[in-house]
């Protein structure tokens, strides 16, 4: 029963039919979200138009924390259960959360020197960003240079280990005196983002997590094509 | 429920990822005076012995204590328990204003007096329009 169901959801993720609804809904909002962050969105009483770095900056961190845990929980299933269809799952997850990562830190770079007056700071909360790049970067490549059963192992564990930096990012601005502001959006209390700023934060947080499962759509299909051409029943 | 083999795996990862844990956790703490990216005047006035490495002091601007004089800009920095006068001269970043965040990079002259090579200002969570921060202000 559970096969069928998973049989049918694999066959309508990897249709090309899904994948178009997705990209027609990633231009869509894509498109009002840069027309919000960069026209209607208003200036910021103290950091004026820099402010719209931030419609970049914070979602790219996000999708690149969650990719990040989702690869490390389906690493887990590989790892313990040897479920073969998360190890594909995650494989073709990590180039998007890998290419996010590096828009994260590069965009806030660009918002430090004209805020901080610096492009770099070895603070708490960017060196843990630039740690999860390290282990984006070595999950990669550890499926370039280990032959195929090896590298499924390797780079299980190189989320699993790597997934305990999430948590760190996440509290470093409340454990530690650091020079990145603390989190302006809390589930519990108030956000102290105008709701202004807040409409484009969501819209372009929505369109890069779109634009990230459409990439992994792609990813993900051409993986399930090269098991069925080498004829492999096992990965 | 699971075979042996299965429940040995699970065991095998709480193992090692409480080991790292654990591992991260000392390291961290042991570090912590490096980790923090900078320290505030209360700990700098509570330290025992005498610092004399290059350090980050990082608070409010004090409201009215800026000073410019030839080429050189003094203020003092307060956590709002204990403060220290800043020295510095050189380009200060377009954020640099008077009760906002600040962090001061450079060396303890004294307890009191702190000489500064590099700033760098803070930004704190607050994200507004200017028409919200005035009406805010007229409160």
């Amino acid at each position: 029963m559970l096969s069928i169901i998973t049989e049918k959801s694999k066959k309508i993720l990897i249709s090309s039919r899904f994948r178009n609804l997705i990209f027609i809904l990633f231009l869509i909002c894509l498109s009002v979200g840069l027309f919000e962050a960069l026209i209607l969105s208003p200036q910021d009483y103290l950091q004026s138009d820099s402010v719209r770095i931030m419609y970049v900056h914070v979602p790219s961190a996000w999708i690149s924390l969650g990719i990040f845990s989702i690869i490390a929980f389906l690493s887990l299933g590989v790892l313990i259960f040897k479920n073969k269809n998360f190890v594909l799952i995650s494989k073709s997850l990590a180039p998007s959360g890998f290419i996010f990562n590096l828009i994260a830190l590069v965009t806030g770079s660009i918002w430090g020197k004209p805020t901080w007056g610096t492009w770099w700071a070895w603070d708490p909360r960017i060196t843990s960003m630039l740690v999860l790049f390290l282990f984006y970067f070595l999950y990669l490549l550890s499926w370039k240079i280990f032959e195929k059963n090896k590298a499924i192992t390797i780079s299980s564990y190189i989320s699993i280990i790597g997934v305990i930096n999430v948590p760190i990012i996440k509290y470093s601005v409340d454990w530690w005196a650091t020079l990145h502001q603390p989190s302006s959006i809390n589930v519990l209390s108030e956000s102290t983002i105008h709701s202004s700023m807040l409409i484009p934060l969501f819209l372009m947080t929505a369109s890069f997590a779109l634009f990230s499962i459409l990439i992994f759509l792609m990813k993900y299909n051409v993986e399930l094509i090269k098991v069925k051409n080498k004829g492999l029943d096992r990965i | 429920m699971y075979g042996k083999k299965v429940r040995l795996r699970i065991i095998f990862i709480i193992s090692l990822l409480t080991t790292i844990i654990l591992s991260i956790y000392i390291i961290l703490k042991l570090l912590e005076d490096d980790v923090v990216y900078f320290k505030s005047p209360t700990e700098i006035k509570l330290s025992q012995e005498k610092i004399t490495k290059k350090i980050r002091v990082g608070g409010m601007v004090k409201k009215n204590s800026v000073i410019l004089e030839n080429e050189k800009i003094l203020f003092i920095i307060t956590d709002f328990r204990n403060e220290i006068n800043v020295i510095f001269a050189g380009t200060i970043p377009n954020l640099f204003q008077e009760e906002k965040g600040v962090v001061a990079e450079g060396v303890l002259e004294d307890k009191n007096l702190f000489i500064a090579d590099k700033i760098l200002a803070k930004h704190d969570e607050n994200y507004m329009p200017p028409e919200v921060k005035e009406s805010l202000e007229q409160k």
